[in-house]
């Protein structure tokens, strides 16, 4: 079980509904997932099509040696499982597969 | 209201410089050390329909903020509008009228249906022409109220007048010199 | 001869709306934005041509509705700038769901706004339903007399807002005052920047090194905290515009409150009135006094936050009180300032005055000196006896049947 969260009183908040920026990253939305893609380093071409299709920016991407972007993986800390990615990936390539979540 | 307050009423048509007049008016008085107040009728303003603006001049602050139905002194910067407009309305027995116009205090008197010892008669368009050399009557029209209301010092207007006129018309210190000349001698013409 | 309350002052002649952009290039604000529309189009016209000479450093900002001209402010507000507009009726109308952004985001955005009408049918003519409409937003609402405290109060009103972190509006009534040329005192721009000082907001979102969030999604959790914060603030804001009116008084001379009294400690019958027609009654009033009538005035200069303690103390001895609201109010029951001021007294536990409630002057309809004097007469014959309070609302100068 999740501990309460402690809620901040009208004097505690601050004021005007301002939050910190980037929250979201301390937000781990990984742990709704019932099913998890799987990705395929070998089989990738880095065409960098699921990167742009996932709604939650969970395909990691570094540069190569020649400053070229390539796929580095998934974060697993965010990614909710919807699948968007395999669908995304070329049949032919099919890079990215989709995997029951254990837990 | 207060005795000492002189509320004036200044008819014209759209675009003749009624309300120009009040407030160059106002400017002036109150260069001599008076309260005042100018303000045109309200609502929307279009070319040649007869329309109002108002002073009010007093020693005292000025607090009310009223439209004016009793002037005491009434402009009239268009001689037709008295066909077509109640230009003495409100205007009571002690009341002058003073107005642009080629006719005599008498015919004006008996056009309007007041004592001939409340109208002022002076022919503002054609002191207009000959000095500034276009038909504004408005700023001889100046001279003409300051000279029938009697109280106010022309020297001090015509000062502020001439320092207004001067920023304005950097350009053409020619039209500023006909301005001044004309409040002068509307001053000077305007005869009861 | 005219006499001066601050020595180093300038006697000029001008108008409401002059006076107020005179006043906007003093404070010198980051950005303007706005839109025109009658009769406060002249205030944002003036400041635009001090931009296009190069008179302020300001930013001005044409758009395309008032709607966008408040969402610039807002935006600007939150970036961190000093930030302005003006505007009337149907533009206030147009601003509406901004009005409540301003103030949930609680930015100290400033409005010059004038009072005026709203349609249908149309009508440029002043009344108070277009503030009053709004009077619940979040804003400070200061209403103005005349010229001179128009100019006063949108100086106080730049420190007040930034201060209570709370968007406020100043307004005078249409045309009456915004264009009636008057004498007005106008100070030196060194004083009157010295007076509002820089504005340093503590937090602002072009500060990348400390960066936040504006504006995220707040439910049932939280929203009703952030809404009480609000509330609370309008609240609180009512020491900070004693303490900024009596900064301004020391500084400039002339003193400021919620209100102002006139002949009110001794009355038995008082008007309570905001807006221009407050000079016209005290002219009425000092009339009254010389016939032996103890007439009184209380003239409304605040009312958001409302004054709601200190009003029932002051109206508490009073034995009848007319209320004369310049908005009617679509409620089925009372205008809005006798809503107010009945709750005030009421909660206050001062139950003593009857309190009629008059509407006047909508859409710029004459309420003259006589109709001001048969108010008072109602009043001392309700007062004596001799006649009953009505019931509901009376409208002065109406043709009803």
């Amino acid at each position: 079980m999740k501990k309460e969260e402690k809620k901040l009183t009208a004097a505690e908040l601050p004021i005007g509904g301002i939050i910190e920026a980037g929250t979201a990253v301390n937000f781990h939305t990984g742990s709704w997932r019932s099913e998890r893609p799987v990705w395929n380093k070998e089989k990738c071409i880095n065409c960098l099509v699921c990167w742009i299709s996932c709604p939650d920016s969970s395909i990691k991407v570094v540069p190569d040696e020649r400053k070229t972007s390539i796929i580095a993986g998934i974060d697993y800390d965010h990614c909710k499982g919807c699948g968007i990615c395999a669908k995304e990936c070329p049949p032919k390539v099919k890079a990215i597969v989709m995997e029951q979540e254990r837990k | 209201m207060s005795v000492k307050m002189i509320e004036v009423r200044w008819h014209g048509r759209g675009g003749q410089g009624a309300k120009t007049a009040a407030l160059l008016f106002a400017e002036a008085v109150m260069a001599t050390g008076k309260y005042i107040q100018a303000f045109p009728e309200y609502g929307p303003e279009r070319m040649g329909a007869p329309v109002q603006s108002f002073n009010r001049i007093s020693e005292e602050p000025i607090i009310i903020h009223s439209g004016i139905k009793n002037p005491d002194y009434v402009v009239v910067l268009d001689s037709s509008l008295m066909e077509s407009v109640p230009v003495t309305e409100g205007l009571g027995k002690g009341g002058k009228i003073v107005i642009n116009t080629s006719l005599s205090t008498s015919k004006i008197a008996q056009k309007l249906d007041i004592d001939i010892s409340q109208v002022h008669v002076v022919n503002a368009s054609q002191i207009a022409l000959e000095t500034i050399g276009r038909d504004i009557p408005n700023t001889p029209m100046l001279g003409a109220l300051v000279k029938v209301i009697g109280t106010l010092d022309i020297n001090g207007v015509l000062e502020d007048i001439e320092t207004k006129l001067t920023a304005k018309f950097r350009h053409k210190p020619g039209v500023m010199k006909g301005n001044l000349t004309s409040i002068k001698r509307a001053f000077d013409e305007v005869k009861n | 001869m005219i006499k001066k309350v601050y020595s180093k002052s300038k006697l000029v002649a001008k108008t409401g709306n002059e006076v107020i952009a005179e006043a906007l290039r003093q404070i010198e604000p980051d950005v303007i934005a706005a839109y025109p529309i009658t009769p406060a189009t002249e205030i944002v016209q003036i400041f635009s041509q001090f931009v296009a000479d190069g008179v302020v450093k300001s930013e001005y900002i044409a758009v395309e509705s008032e709607h966008s001209a408040i969402s610039a402010t807002i935006a600007a507000s939150a970036a961190g700038a000093r930030a302005m507009t003006s505007t009337s009726s149907q533009g206030l109308s147009l601003m509406w769901e901004m009005l409540y952004i301003a103030a949930g985001l609680r930015l100290p955005v400033i409005m010059a706004e004038v009072n005026r009408a709203i349609s249908a049918p149309i009508n440029i003519n002043a009344d108070h339903s277009d503030t009053m409409g709004t009077r619940d937003a979040g804003w400070i609402q200061i209403y103005s007399e005349n010229s001179q405290e128009a100019y006063d109060n949108i100086i106080q009103v730049t420190r007040i807002a930034e201060k209570a972190k709370l968007p406020a509006m100043v307004t005078m009534d249409g045309f009456i005052t915004s264009h009636c040329m008057e004498v007005v005192e106008v100070y030196p721009d060194a004083d009157v920047k010295t007076f509002v000082g820089e504005y340093k907001p503590e937090r602002y979102l072009l500060d990348i090194k400390k960066p936040y969030t504006l504006g995220a999604i707040d439910l049932q959790d939280y929203y009703f905290e952030h809404r009480y914060q609000l509330a609370q603030a309008v609240r609180d804001a009512k020491d900070i515009i004693l303490d900024i009116a009596g900064e301004f008084e020391r500084t400039f001379g002339r003193k400021y409150g919620f209100y102002e009294k006139y002949m009110l400690d001794d009355a038995e019958v008082a008007i309570v009135i905001i807006g221009s027609t407050a000079g016209n009654v005290k002219a009425v009033v000092k009339e009254l006094r010389e016939k032996g009538i103890k007439a009184g005035l209380l003239k409304i200069r605040v009312y958001r936050p409302f004054p709601s303690e200190q009003i029932a103390k002051e109206l508490a001895h009073v034995k009848v009180i007319a209320v004369m609201d310049r908005s009617d109010s679509c409620s089925g029951a009372f205008p809005p300032i006798y809503s107010d001021l009945t709750a005030s007294l009421y909660s206050a536990g001062v139950v003593g005055p009857k309190i009629l409630s008059y509407v006047y002057g909508i859409g710029g309809r004459e309420f003259s000196s006589e109709q001001i004097v048969d108010v008072y007469e109602k009043l001392g014959k309700v007062a004596s006896g001799a006649e009953k309070p009505f019931k509901g609302v009376e409208y002065i100068n109406i043709r009803i049947k």
